[in-house]
Parts: structure tokens; sequence; C-alpha cells
């Protein structure tokens, strides 16, 4: 994005032009989150960016302390946990924030990747960002499986056992890398151990994208309701004071829904069957994920076959990889594409619909329930946002960011359509 | 190098040559080295994920069957998983023989004892002699997780983790299961012993 609008970092001090002639870290800071323009129209929906850096901030703060008292070993990692929550001073706080931090870290993320289905984030030419964002998404799933099996838990257990068994599907060697996974023939210690360096490790990878995620969204700009790229200064304000403070209150509300779960529903979102410790002869009734991860187990299950499910469940985010060349339309916005749009809410209902399924026992309706909403998940990326692309009729998008919020409505839908007398075909498809 | 470059060079240009062409074979010989030493150093990495000589140490046990009575069963671990070891009664055995090996869903013994290609007859579910007793791996071939005990539509195990039934012989009948499960190699030491693995 055009970067001159405002005006660029500038030493004040001495010290300030020797460090900058030396090591330019405030200038980068300060022209990426002071200076640097956003559109003057982002929503709400834009402040999850933010939320998400400060929740993965959390995850490492709290995740690094409570590591000082977790001990990764099969006997002890279950009454670990609860030294921790019993003996450790303020150790049940550290952890409630910890495990429900996890639930917000998704449930921001998932609005932050709806926004950008909704908005056309993906498109031209933001395709490396938006790859990069499932990336950050993969490694988060993985984060959160690692953790989820340190507690050693009935859950934990069986978990771990599941979801490395996935890798049994894969032909010839797949009992070999499940057994490679384990470090035995079955869960056991050395599983528990890897696992905890790797829950230890992955955090800080995901922090390494995120930095090239950042990257990526300052050279290319960030998208806006509109859909239409930034034309002049007009369309645009400086960070700070206003990305910045829209950011910051956006943050506390999602803090209170945060201290809510923490502090008077901390275990509302887990499984109480994790406070019984690891058992290998016997496998709990019902085993499911987490709920961030429900509508992935819903399409695994939806499968007769343990190949096909496997592969299903992980082409169900891969798609995410070629989303950018699926949808044809060269309408950004969903505001302006009057049937994308009645799509996309189908969308989530059937994203949600599978997560509801994949909480439910998988038998009778629940599976024929499960295979008709996994057709349509798949439908929507291979059909669907093809075809859209070449038969929609977008609606007119104004001229620029700032006649969509200076002028008035009506005038700004009728404007450019009278203005060139043209529904163009430019603007179609 | 282009063609009339060489032409120029007149008597110059066959050394010239001789010099790039060994150049470049050194330059593919050192990175080739480079490269499968940087392959070897990989595999330590790689390889100490892989079961540990103490894991692998564990491979066999005895068990004492003497006062398991028919229709029992008991189950033991062996390498980190649960064996079913289960005194049959006759009723069972004969359920599990009036099915068709056509009718099954893997037609594979899966018996470590027998022939990797047998087909999943009930008798090739044992070892001869011993058809009463099924020793067996009591995991479920789908995701691992322990089907329960005498349950499930026939009557053998039921996996309650994403629904797969088996029969008495504990092969697999319905749901996403794709092989019976596995019998494990096991030697009957005497009348009181057997020993798995
Ligand atoms: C991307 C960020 C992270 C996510 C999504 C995440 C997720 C999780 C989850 C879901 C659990 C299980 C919670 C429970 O049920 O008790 C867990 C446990 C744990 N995590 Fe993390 N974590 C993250 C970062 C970290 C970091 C950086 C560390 C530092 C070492 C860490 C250390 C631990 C420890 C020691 C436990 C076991 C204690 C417990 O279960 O509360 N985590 N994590
Ligand atoms: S693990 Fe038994 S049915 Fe999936």
């Amino acid at each position: 994005m055009q970067h001159d609008y405002f005006p660029r970092y500038e030493p004040k001090t001495a010290v300030g032009r020797w460090f900058d002639s030396r090591l330019p870290l405030t200038r980068l800071m300060y022209d990426s989150f002071v200076a640097y323009p956003v559109p003057r129209n982002l929503n709400y929906f834009y402040t999850f960016g933010g939320i998400l850096s400060v929740m993965l901030v959390v995850q490492i703060v709290t995740g690094v302390v409570l590591a000082m008292h977790y001990v990764p070993h099969e006997d002890f990692a279950f009454d670990s946990i609860e030294h921790i929550m019993r003996d450790v001073n303020y150790g049940w706080l550290l952890r409630y924030i910890h495990s429900n931090g996890a639930s917000m870290f998704f449930l921001a993320a998932y609005i932050h990747i709806f926004r950008g289905l909704y908005f056309g984030s993906y498109k031209e030419p933001r395709e490396i960002l938006w790859i990069l964002g499932v990336v950050i998404f993969l490694l988060m799933i993985a984060t959160a499986f690692f953790g989820y099996v340190l507690p050693w838990g009935q859950m934990s257990f069986w978990a771990a056992t599941v979801i490395t068994n996935l890798f049994s599907a894969i032909p010839l060697v797949g009992e070999n890398i499940v057994t490679w996974l384990l470090g035995g023939f079955a869960v056991g210690q050395p599983t528990l151990n890897r696992f905890y360096s790797l829950h230890y490790l992955l955090p800080f990878m995901i922090a390494g994208v995120v930095a090239l995620h950042v990257w990526a969204l300052h050279v290319t700009g960030q998208t806006n309701p509109t859909g239409i790229e930034v034309k002049s200064k007009q369309d645009v304000v400086p960070f700070t004071p206003h990305a910045t403070i829209k950011d910051a209150f956006a943050m506390t509300v999602f803090l209170i829904l945060f201290a809510w779960f923490v502090f008077y529903l901390p275990n509302y979102l887990g499984h109480a069957d994790n406070y019984q410790k690891a058992d290998p002869l016997v496998t709990p009734a019902h085993i499911v994920p987490e709920w961030y991860l429900l509508p992935f187990y819903a399409v695994l299950r939806a499968v007769p076959s343990k190949l096909l499910g496997v592969v299903l469940m992980f082409g169900s985010i891969a798609v995410l990889f070629i989303l950018p060349w699926l949808d044809t339309s060269r309408v950004r916005s969903a505001n302006y594409r009057p049937l994308y749009r009645q799509f996309f809410w189908i969308f989530v209902a059937v994203c949600i619909g599978l997560g509801y399924l994949g909480a439910k026992p998988a038998e009778g309706g629940y599976v024929i329930a499960a295979r008709i909403l996994t057709t349509y998940y798949f439908a929507h990326f291979f059909l669907i946002l093809p075809l859209l692309g070449l038969f929609e009729n977008p609606r007119p998008r104004p001229a620029s960011i700032a006649d969509s919020v200076l002028k008035p409505a009506d005038e700004v839908s009728g404007a450019p359509a009278a203005a060139g007398g043209v529904a163009a075909p430019e603007t179609r498809g | 190098m282009t063609q009339s470059t060489t032409a120029d060079l007149g008597a110059d240009a066959p050394d010239a040559e001789t010099e790039a062409t060994r150049r470049d074979f050194l330059l593919i010989a050192t990175g080739a080295f480079a490269a499968v030493g940087a392959a070897a150093a990989v595999w330590p990495f790689i390889h100490q994920m892989n079961p540990d000589a103490s894991a692998l140490a564990l491979s066999s046990i005895e068990v004492d069957i003497s006062s398991i009575e028919e229709g029992q069963a008991i189950t033991v671990m062996w390498q980190g998983k649960p064996v079913a070891i289960r005194y049959r009664t006759a009723a069972e055995m004969e359920e599990a023989r009036a099915t068709p090996v056509d009718d099954l869903a893997d037609p594979v013994a899966r018996n470590d004892n027998l022939d990797p290609a047998a087909p999943a007859s009930d008798e090739n579910r044992s070892v001869p002699g011993r058809e009463q007793w099924l020793i067996m791996l009591k995991v479920c071939t789908h995701l691992g997780c322990i089907p329960l005990d005498e349950a499930g539509d026939y009557g053998g195990w039921f996996c309650p983790c994403h629904g797969s039934h088996y029969d008495t012989a504990g092969r697999i009948r319905i749901g996403p299961a794709p092989e019976n499960m596995a019998i494990p190699p096991f030697e009957f030491l005497d009348e009181t012993f057997v020993r798995i693995g």
C-alpha cells in the first residue's frame, strides 16, 4: 500500500538519530503501527487480527509459567495439573486462562477467517497473506492438540490415540508412521514427552509466521468493507490513534467475555472425562474433541471409508489454500454480491451444523446429516464459488472508500452506474 | 558461452572449455556430496523418534490362563496395548461359524500365526486344536479405541468411538473400521501358560 499519506518516523533526539542509523527498529514500529494508513471505513470485524496477536501472547506467557510446574511424565502429569490447581499460588487462574485462552483464540480465529471469506480478503493481491493465515490456523490446531494431551486425562489420552491413528490410513507406510509419531506401539511416556516439546515449540513458530503475515499485510494493505482499494489520502486514516483505539476497545470487550469464562464457567468448554486420569484399558463412551475442532471431526466420521474420511478431513482445511483461485468473481466484498452473500450465510450455517453433528454420536440420522453437510461444504468451494463468479450480477460499487462513507447511501449506489451509463461488463464476475 | 565467442578465442578455446567443464563437475560433485551429507545428518533426528531399545525389549509376555472359565475373558497388556484372552462358549463359536466368509467386510484372517493371506473363517481366528480360545488385540482397527466386550449388533465387540461392530470372532461387520482385530503371535506353552509375542 502507498505509504506516504502520513508523516513517517522522524527521530527527535540525538540518541534517537544515533540508534535509527544503526538499527531502524523504532522506525519500523512507528511506520507500521502509527503512521501506517488504514482504510477509514473498517468495522469491528477488522479488530480480530489485533485480538489474535494478544491471545498468542497470553497463551505464551501463561504457558511458560505453567511449564514451571507441569511434569511431562505419564505417572505424574495428571497429578501435576491437580498440583497446579490446588497448591501453586494462583495456579488455578493461570491454568484456567491458558485452557480457556485456547478456546478464545480459536473463537477469534474463526471470526477473523469468516471476515476474510465475507469481504473477499483472499483475493488478488492478498493470496500469500491468506495462505500464511491458513498455515497459522494449521499450526494452531496442532498446538492445541498437543496441549490438550498434556493434562493426561482420559480425553487427552484417547484424543492422542485417535488423532495419531489417523495417519495409519496412509497406504503402505501408515503403521510405521504411527509408531514413529508415538515412539512406541501405543500412546505412552515417549508420546507425552515429545508432545510437550512440540507444544512448547509451535507457538513460537506461530509467532514467526504471524510476523510474515503482518509483513504481507503491510505490503498489500488491508481490505475494507467496500472491497475497493485505497485510492487517495481521503480514503485512509493513520493507524494511531484511529485503529489503535478501536482495536483496544474491541479487545476490552473480548477480554470481558474471556474473563467471564475464566471466572464463572472455567470448565464449561471442557469435558468432565478429562478430570479422570488416562486409562489405556478403557475408552470413554463418547470421545469428542474440543468444540473448535468438531466440524472437522464430523467430516471424518461422515465417511464410511477410513482413508477417504481422513483425506476429506484434511481436505476441508486444505481447500482454503486454493480458495483464491476457486472464487472467480472479481468483486471482492459480499456487500456487493447479492447471491454470494446468501451462500456465505448458508456456508456459515453448514459449518455450525457440522460442529453440532461432530458432538453427536456417529449413528443413524446424525451420520446422514453429516454426509449431506459435508457434501455441501465441498460443493461450496468447488461448485458454487466458481460458478457464482460467472453468473452473479454484482451491485454497483461506490467510486471510492471516501465516497461510500461521505455520500448518502442512495447516491453512492446510484452514482457510478449513472455516471458511465454502464452496469458494465467489467463490473460483472 | 556462445558459438561466436568460442570461434573468436581461436586456439585458446578448447582449453577454456575444458576448464569450464571441470569446474562444473567440481561444483556438481561438491553439491551432491553436501546434499548426501545433509540428508545423512537429518536421519538421527528422525530416527530418534522411533521406539527406543527399552520399548522394543518388552516384546513378549507369559500369561496364566488356568483360571479362565468358559464364557469368561481377561485383558492383559502387551506392548502397551490390551490383548483380550477369551474362552469362548460353543454358542459364540457356532454363531461365528455360521457366517460365510463372503459376508465379511474384511475377508483376511489377520492372524500372525497363519499365512498372511488366510481367509477370515472362524477357525483361522485361533490356532488348530485350541479353537475355543480367541486371543486378540482389543484395539479397534479404525482409530485405535478399545471396543466394549459383548456388545454391538453381532454380540462380539462394539467400538463406541465411531460405531464399529465386531462379531464373536472379532471380525469387523459394520462401521468405519477396515480390518478384523489383529491376532498377535502366541503359543500355548502348556495347559496353564500362553506366551504372547
Ligand atoms: C498457540 C498457543 C497455545 C495454545 C493454543 C495452547 C493450548 C493448550 C491447551 C488446549 C492445553 C490444555 C489445557 C487443559 O485442558 O488443561 C494446554 C496445556 C498446556 N500448555 Fe499450552 N497452548 C499454547 C501455548 C503454550 C506455550 C507457549 C507453552 C509454554 C511452554 C504452553 C504450555 C502448556 C502447558 C505446560 C500445559 C499443561 C498444563 C495445562 O493443561 O493447563 N502452552 N495448552
Ligand atoms: S476407533 Fe473404533 S470406530 Fe473409530
